[in-house]
C-alpha cells in the first residue's frame, strides 16, 4: 500500500538557515504520525513546508512531497489553494489567533464549506452543524451564531478542527493543537481528534513537544532535532526502547512519580541553524559522543523496525543515564512559615458613566494556606482558577480584599511591607517578560538589595557574584544584558533576583511552563538544590501535575477561587478524593498509562468566576453531583494526615 | 576697555542659546549611547542602511548651515571711537560672513534666475536717448560686456564647478581610502574592491556618491553665484539663494526647539497617565482631549497675536530687530510645542499601560522599589525608542507647519527669513504676467530636500528601532 503522504529529503531554508534539513517520512491513511522535538527544531516549519505556507523569506530548497497522487511542490499556487483545506488541512496552536474575531464561527466554517464543497445557504448551515456535532460541540445549532470571543479555548479549538474538516481532507496536520489548553480540555480535544481519525480514516501529522500526548495518540513517532529527523519508529517500540541518545535524554528529563533523584539535563542548546554544521548535530550535547560524531554526519540505521541516525546506535548502554543522587530529607519538625487565613481578592466590575460597582469577580474567595519552612506547597489548578492571584496577593502585588497573612507566627500589617518582602519573593512564568531588556544582569540583581537595603553597599557587588554562582551562571554574566541569554538561563537570572534579598519563601508562578523539557529539568534541579542548601520554602503555582509530583511535599487544588482539596502530595495525587482532582489527575497524558484506572473525562468548561454556580462550584461538571451540591457549598471533610477535601459526595461516603 | 579692541561683539539670541544647549544634549546622548551595547545596536543598524545614510549626509549639510547661521555677532561701526565703541544695529552671523557678497549685492527689484537684466522695464539713457527697456543688473552678470558672452560664460562656470567638485571629491575619496586601508590594515586596492562590491559593513558607495554629488552641486552653485543671482532676486532685489539658505536656520529651529518643548510634557504626562492610572490618568486624558478638540491654528493664531502685542508694548526690552523677531520665533516654538504634545503623550500612555503589567515591573514592585525608580529604570528606557521615532518623524511635519502658519500670517516675524515668508511673498506675484516663480520654486526645492531627507532618515530610524522588524531579522 502506498502511503498517503510521502515526504522525501525535504529541505527548507529561511534566509541562510536551513530550518528543515533533509527530512523524510511517510504517513499512511488512518495513521497518526507524531513529530516530536523541542522548540526551534523545525517541526512547525516542516508542517508549513507541506502546506507551502512558509513565512517571508522561507523557501523550499529541495525535496519531494507526495500527497496521494499529487506532487505538492510541483503544483502552481492556483491548484495549491485547492489542496490546502481540501486534501490537507491544518489546525494551529493558538485558537485565539486562528479565528477571525469579527465573523460568526458559522460563517467562517461556511466559507470553507462553500470553497471546498460548493455548499451554500441552508445546505452549508446543515453541513456546518453536522461538523460541529462530529467534533462534539454541545448545542451546535446555537453555536453557529456565536462570535469567537463568546467561546472558550476548548470550543474554539473544536471550531478550528471543524473548519479544517470542512474540505474533507485526507491528511490533517495538527500543530501543537492542545498546548494552549488546560489538561481537562486537552483531553477532550485529543479524544475528538482520535475519534475523527478512526471514523474518517484520515492521516494525521501531530506536532508536539509533549511525550505524554505522543504516547496516547501516535502510531508512529519521528524525533526532530535541529532541522533533522534523528529517530523514527512505531510508538510501542519507541517508548519501550528509544535508541537515539537525544530521545533517551528527553525521557530522562521528564519528572516522574515518586522519583526523588535528579533529572537528567541536556547541557547546552539547540545549535543555530544558520551556521555551518558538521557531524552529528546532537554531538556537542551528547554525553556519549566520540570523535567520529563530530566529524561525520550519521546515516540511517535499522534496528528492529526502528530507524535511527546515530553512529553508536545499538551499542549504547541500555541503562539509564540518570544520576541517582537523592537529597537527604531534612528531618526537621514542620514549622509554619507563612499562614494565610480567609484570603479574598475580589475585583470590582464598574459600569456606566460614574463607574458604579455592579458586581465582583471573585478571583480568590476564602483561601487558607499554610506553608511550612523548607518545604514545597504546590498550588494546582486550571487557568483562570485564581492561583496566580493568590501568589500575587501574598506579596501584596494585588491588594487582598480580606484575609490575614502571618509570617513566622506574626501577622504582617500593611505598613510593614519591607519585612514581608525580605521574607518572600517571586519567580515569574515568562523569563522573557520578567527581565528588563534594558538593564544589565548585575543591575537587575542589585535592584532588590538596593530597594530593601540588604547588606552593606560595598558588599553587594560580591553578593551578585555569589548569586550568579549559586544559580549556575558564569561570572561574567553580570555585565551582559538579558537578550544574550537563553530561556533557561534567563529563568536562572530571575531566580537569582528573587534570592538576592535572601528570602525564606519563594513564590514560583509556573516557572517552567514556558521552557522546553530538557531546560525545565535544569530549573527543577536547581530549585531542589537551592531548597536543600538554603532551606527555602516554595509556593509552587502550576498546572503541570508531573512537576508537582516531582517537586512538591504538599498540594492544594484550586477550582474557581477556592481550594477544593489539600494534603500531602503523594496522598492527593495517588488517591485523589475530590471528583475534580480525580478528573485532573486522570486527564494528564502519560507515557505509561496507570493500569486499572478508569479514565474520567470532564464535560464542559470552567464557569466564569464573575458568576460562579450556586452551591458547590464544581457541580455542573461533576459526575457525582446531587441535590445538596446545587444548594450549599460543602464544608471541609478531614481525611486524616492533613488531607482534607470540600465535597458533599466524599462527606457522604465517609 | 577690552572689548574695544575687537571688531565685533558676539550676540547670543534666545534661540541660539537653546540650539547650542540642544546640541550639547545631543552630543551627550551620543556619547551615552556609544557606551551601551543595546542602545548602540539599533543605531549601528541605521548606519548600515544606504538610504538613511545618504539622507543623513544631506541633513548634515542643512544642520551645518543652520549652526553657522546661529553664531551671531554685531560689527563695530568704523566711525565709532576706539575707547567708546559703537556697534551696528544689524545682527550678522558667521554664515553671513561666509556668504559675503551674496548678502550685500542687492538689485533694485525682481530678476529671474541667472539673469543679466532686471525683470521690470525702466527708463534708461542709451546713446543719448531715453528708452524704456529692461536695464542691466547692477551685479548679476555685470562682468559681461556683450550679451552673446552670456551662454559661454554660464557653460564655462558650470563645467569649472563640476570639475572642481569632482576633483575635491576624488581627493576626499583618496584620503578616505588611504585612512580606511591604514585603519583596517589592508591594501588600498583590496579596500577599493571591497568598496566597489559593497562589502564594507557600511554603505560606502552611497556615502561617497552622495558626497560627490553634493560637492559638485555646491561647486557649480558657488561658481555661478560669483557672477549671477542663481535663484534670481526678490521684490526688494535681495538674492533668493541667500534668503533660502538663511531660511534653513528658521526651519531647523522650528523643527527642533518645538520638540524640546513637546518632549518633557509628552514624556512626563504620558508615562504618568499610563503608569499611575486612576485619577491621574483621568485628569491628563481630559486635558489632552480638550486640547485636541480646539483647532490648532486657532490656538496658535491667538497665542501668536498675544505675544505680538506683548512685544510691541515693550520695545525697550529688545535692542535690535533681530532680537525681537527671535523672541517671536521662540514664542512660536513654545506655542506649537504646547499644542502638539498630545499625540506622543497618548502613544506613551498606551505603552506604559502595557509595560506596567509586565513581570519585571511586578518584580520591582515586589522589592518595594519606589515609583520614581520604576519609571526611570523600567518604564522610560523601554519607551525611549518611541520618543526617538516621534522626534524624527515630527521634525518634517513641524518644518511644513511653519510654512503654512507663516503663509496664513501667524507664523514667524515678517522680517525674518523663512520659507513660509518666501511663499507668502511670492503669493501675489503668481498672478503677475509673466509669472515670478523663482521665489516659490526655491522655497519648494529647499523644503522638499530637507523634508525628504528627514523622512528617509526617519524611515531608517523607525525600521531599526521597530521591535517587530527586529524579530524578523
Amino acid at each position: 500500500m502506498s502511503p498517503l503522504l510521502r515526504v522525501d529529503r525535504l529541505v527548507t531554508g529561511i534566509g541562510a538557515a536551513r530550518v528543515v534539513d533533509g527530512v523524510s517520512f511517510d504517513v499512511a491513511a488512518g495513521e497518526t504520525y507524531a513529530l516530536l522535538g523541542e522548540s526551534g527544531c523545525g517541526k512547525s516549519m516542516t508542517a508549513l513546508s507541506l502546506m507551502r505556507l512558509l513565512p517571508d523569506g522561507g523557501r523550499i530548497l529541495s525535496g519531494h512531497v507526495q500527497l496521494g497522487e499529487t506532487d505538492v511542490l510541483a503544483l502552481p499556487e492556483r491548484d495549491m489553494r485547492r489542496v490546502r483545506g481540501g486534501q490537507m488541512a491544518m489546525v494551529f496552536q493558538e485558537p485565539m489567533l486562528a479565528l477571525n474575531p469579527v465573523i460568526k464561527v458559522g460563517d467562517q466554517i461556511g466559507e470553507a464549506l462553500s470553497l471546498h464543497q460548493g455548499l451554500n445557504g441552508q445546505a452549508a448551515r446543515d453541513a456546518a452543524r453536522a461538523l460541529l456535532d462530529s467534533v462534539g460541540v454541545p448545542d451546535a445549532a446555537r453555536r453557529l451564531d456565536s462570535y469567537p470571543f463568546e467561546l472558550s479555548g476548548g470550543l474554539r479549538q473544536r471550531m478550528m478542527i471543524a473548519m479544517a474538516l470542512a474540505g474533507e481532507p485526507s491528511l490533517l496536520i495538527a500543530d501543537e493543537p492542545t498546548t494552549a489548553l488546560d489538561v481537562t480540555i486537552q483531553a477532550q480535544v485529543l479524544d475528538v481528534l482520535r475519534n475523527l481519525r478512526a471514523k474518517r480514516r484520515m492521516g494525521m501529522l501531530l506536532i508536539t513537544h509533549d511525550l505524554g500526548v505522543v504516547a496516547e495518540n501516535a502510531d508512529r513517532v519521528g524525533v526532530m532535532y535541529a532541522g533533522e529527523l534523528l529517530e523514527e519508529g512505531a510508538r510501542d517500540a519507541f517508548f519501550a526502547a528509544p535508541q537515539h541518545p537525544y530521545s533517551r535524554m528527553l525521557f530522562e528529563a521528564l519528572p516522574r512519580t515518586g522519583d526523588a533523584g535528579r533529572l537528567t539535563t541536556i547541557a547546552g542548546q539547540v545549535p543555530r541553524l544558520d551556521t555551518q554544521l558538521r557531524g552529528c548535530r546532537f554531538a556537542p550535547r551528547c554525553p556519549f559522543a566520540i570523535a567520529r560524531c563530530h566529524a561525520e554526519s550519521p546515516g540511517w540505521q535499522e534496528l528492529d523496525g526502528q530507524r535511527v541516525r546515530c553512529h553508536l546506535a545499538g551499542s549504547l548502554p541500555a541503562g539509564s543515564v540518570r544520576e541517582r543522587v537523592t537529597h537527604p530529607v531534612a528531618a526537621h519538625t514542620p514549622q509554619p512559615l507563612l499562614q494565610v487565613e480567609g484570603l479574598k481578592v475580589h475585583f470590582p466590575i464598574r459600569r456606566g458613566l460614574i463607574q458604579r460597582t455592579v458586581g465582583h469577580v471573585r478571583a480568590v474567595d476564602d483561601v487558607d494556606l499554610t506553608i511550612q519552612a523548607g518545604r514545597t506547597l504546590a498550588l494546582v489548578g486550571e487557568s483562570g482558577c485564581g492561583k496566580t492571584t493568590v501568589g500575587k496577593a501574598l506579596l501584596r502585588l494585588i491588594e487582598p480584599t480580606a484575609g490575614t497573612i502571618m509570617l513566622g507566627g506574626k501577622a504582617v500589617p500593611a505598613k510593614n511591607m519591607p519585612t514581608l518582602r525580605r521574607q518572600a519573593q517571586m519567580v515569574f512564568q515568562d523569563p522573557f517578560s520578567s527581565l528588563n531588556p534594558r538593564m544589565r544582569v548585575a543591575d537587575i540583581l542589585l535592584e532588590g538589595m538596593d530597594a530593601l537595603g540588604v547588606g552593606a553597599r560595598g558588599e553587594r557587588r560580591g553578593a551578585v557574584a555569589r548569586l550568579l554562582d549559586q544559580v549556575g551562571l558564569p561570572d561574567d554574566a553580570g555585565g551582559r544584558y538579558p537578550h544574550a541569554f537563553s530561556g533557561g538561563q534567563r529563568q536562572r537570572i530571575a531566580i537569582a533576583r528573587a534570592l538576592a534579598v535572601s528570602p525564606r519563601l519563594v513564590i514560583c508562578d509556573e516557572p517552567t511552563s514556558a521552557l522546553d523539557v530538557s531546560v525545565q529539568a535544569q530549573i527543577l534541579n536547581l530549585l531542589k538544590d537551592l531548597q536543600a542548601d538554603l532551606g527555602l520554602a516554595y509556593l509552587f503555582i502550576t498546572h503541570n501535575l508531573a512537576v508537582v509530583e516531582y517537586l512538591a511535599h504538599d498540594v492544594a487544588v484550586m477550582y474557581l477561587g477556592r481550594i477544593v482539596e489539600q494534603g500531602q502530595a503523594g496522598a492527593v495525587l495517588r488517591t485523589p478524593r475530590h471528583p475534580y482532582t480525580q478528573a485532573l489527575v486522570s486527564a494528564v497524558p502519560r507515557i505509561e498509562p496507570p493500569a486499572g484506572q478508569t479514565v474520567i473525562r470532564l464535560a464542559g468548561d470552567q464557569p466564569s468566576p464573575l458568576n460562579p454556580p450556586v452551591g458547590c462550584h464544581f457541580h455542573p461538571r461533576c459526575p457525582h453531583a446531587s441535590a445538596v451540591c446545587r444548594q450549599t457549598y460543602p464544608e471541609r471533610t478531614d481525611l486524616g494526615g492533613g488531607h482534607w477535601v470540600r465535597c458533599h459526595w466524599v462527606a457522604a461516603q465517609g | 576697555m577690552s572689548l574695544g579692541t575687537f571688531h565685533f561683539v558676539p550676540v547670543l539670541l534666545w534661540t541660539d542659546a537653546l540650539i547650542f544647549m540642544l546640541l550639547t544634549v545631543a552630543l551627550a546622548t551620543v556619547w551615552w549611547i556609544r557606551r551601551h551595547a543595546h542602545l548602540r545596536a539599533p543605531w549601528a543598524a541605521v548606519a548600515r542602511r544606504p538610504m538613511a545614510m545618504g539622507a543623513a549626509l544631506v541633513l548634515a549639510v542643512f544642520v551645518i548651515i543652520g549652526l553657522l547661521d546661529s553664531l551671531h555677532y554685531r560689527e563695530r561701526l568704523d566711525a565709532s571711537p576706539p575707547d567708546r565703541p559703537q556697534y551696528s544695529v544689524e545682527v550678522l552671523s558667521v554664515f553671513d560672513a561666509l556668504a559675503g557678497r551674496l548678502r550685500t549685492q542687492q538689485e533694485k527689484t525682481y530678476s529671474a534666475p541667472l539673469a543679466m537684466h532686471l525683470y521690470a522695464k525702466e527708463f534708461t539713457e542709451r546713446d543719448g536717448a531715453t528708452v524704456r527697456d529692461y536695464p542691466r543688473l547692477e551685479y548679476g552678470g555685470a562682468h559681461l560686456k556683450q550679451a552673446d558672452e552670456y551662454v559661454p560664460d554660464i557653460v564655462r562656470r558650470v563645467l569649472v564647478g563640476l570639475l572642481q567638485g569632482l576633483a575635491s571629491s576624488l581627493l576626499l575619496f583618496g584620503l578616505l581610502a588611504a585612512w580606511q586601508a591604514r585603519h583596517r590594515q589592508m591594501r588600498v586596492g583590496s579596500w577599493l574592491s571591497a568598496w566597489e562590491t559593497g562589502h564594507l559593513g557600511w554603505p560606502g558607495r552611497t556615502v561617497v556618491i552622495v558626497l560627490a554629488l553634493m560637492l559638485m552641486l555646491g561647486a557649480v552653485i558657488a561658481r555661478l553665484a560669483a557672477g549671477y543671482h542663481v535663484f534670481g532676486t526678490d521684490k526688494v532685489g535681495q538674492d533668493v539663494l541667500y534668503i533660502s539658505l538663511k531660511s534653513i536656520r528658521t526651519g531647523l529651529v522650528i523643527g527642533t526647539l518645538t520638540t524640546l518643548v513637546t518632549l518633557p510634557l509628552a514624556i512626563v504626562l504620558g508615562i504618568a497617565a499610563g503608569y499611575f492610572r486612576g485619577w491621574v490618568d483621568d485628569v491628563i486624558q481630559y486635558v489632552y482631549t480638550v486640547l485636541n478638540s480646539i483647532p490648532g491654528v486657532l490656538l496658535i493664531a491667538a497665542a501668536v497675536l498675544i505675544v505680538q502685542v506683548a512685544i510691541e508694548a515693550h520695545p525697550d526690552l529688545f535692542d535690535t530687530s533681530a532680537a525681537r523677531a527671535d523672541v517671536r520665533l521662540l514664542a512660536l516654538c513654545i506655542i506649537m510645542g504646547v499644542t502638539s504634545w498630545t499625540s506622543l503623550a497618548r502613544l506613551l500612555r498606551g505603552e506604559s499601560l502595557k509595560l506596567r503589567t509586565l513581570d519585571y515591573v511586578e518584580a520591582a514592585r515586589a522589592f518595594g522599589v519606589s515609583h520614581a525608580r520604576i519609571i526611570s529604570r523600567h518604564i522610560f528606557p523601554n519607551v525611549f525608542h518611541l520618543v526617538l521615532i516621534a522626534i524624527v518623524l515630527d521634525f518634517s511635519g513641524l518644518v511644513l507647519a511653519e510654512a503654512v502658519l507663516s503663509y496664513v500670517g501667524v507664523g514667524v516675524d515678517p522680517a525674518m527669513y523663512s520659507w513660509g515668508n518666501m511663499i507668502n511673498g511670492a503669493r501675489l506675484e503668481l498672478a503677475r504676467e509673466p509669472v515670478v516663480w523663482w521665489q516659490l520654486g526655491a522655497a519648494f526645492a529647499f523644503m522638499f530636500t530637507l523634508v525628504l531627507a528627514a523622512n528617509l532618515f526617519a524611515d531608517g530610524v523607525r525600521d531599526a528601532f521597530d521591535p517587530r522588524l527586529e524579530e524578523r531579522q
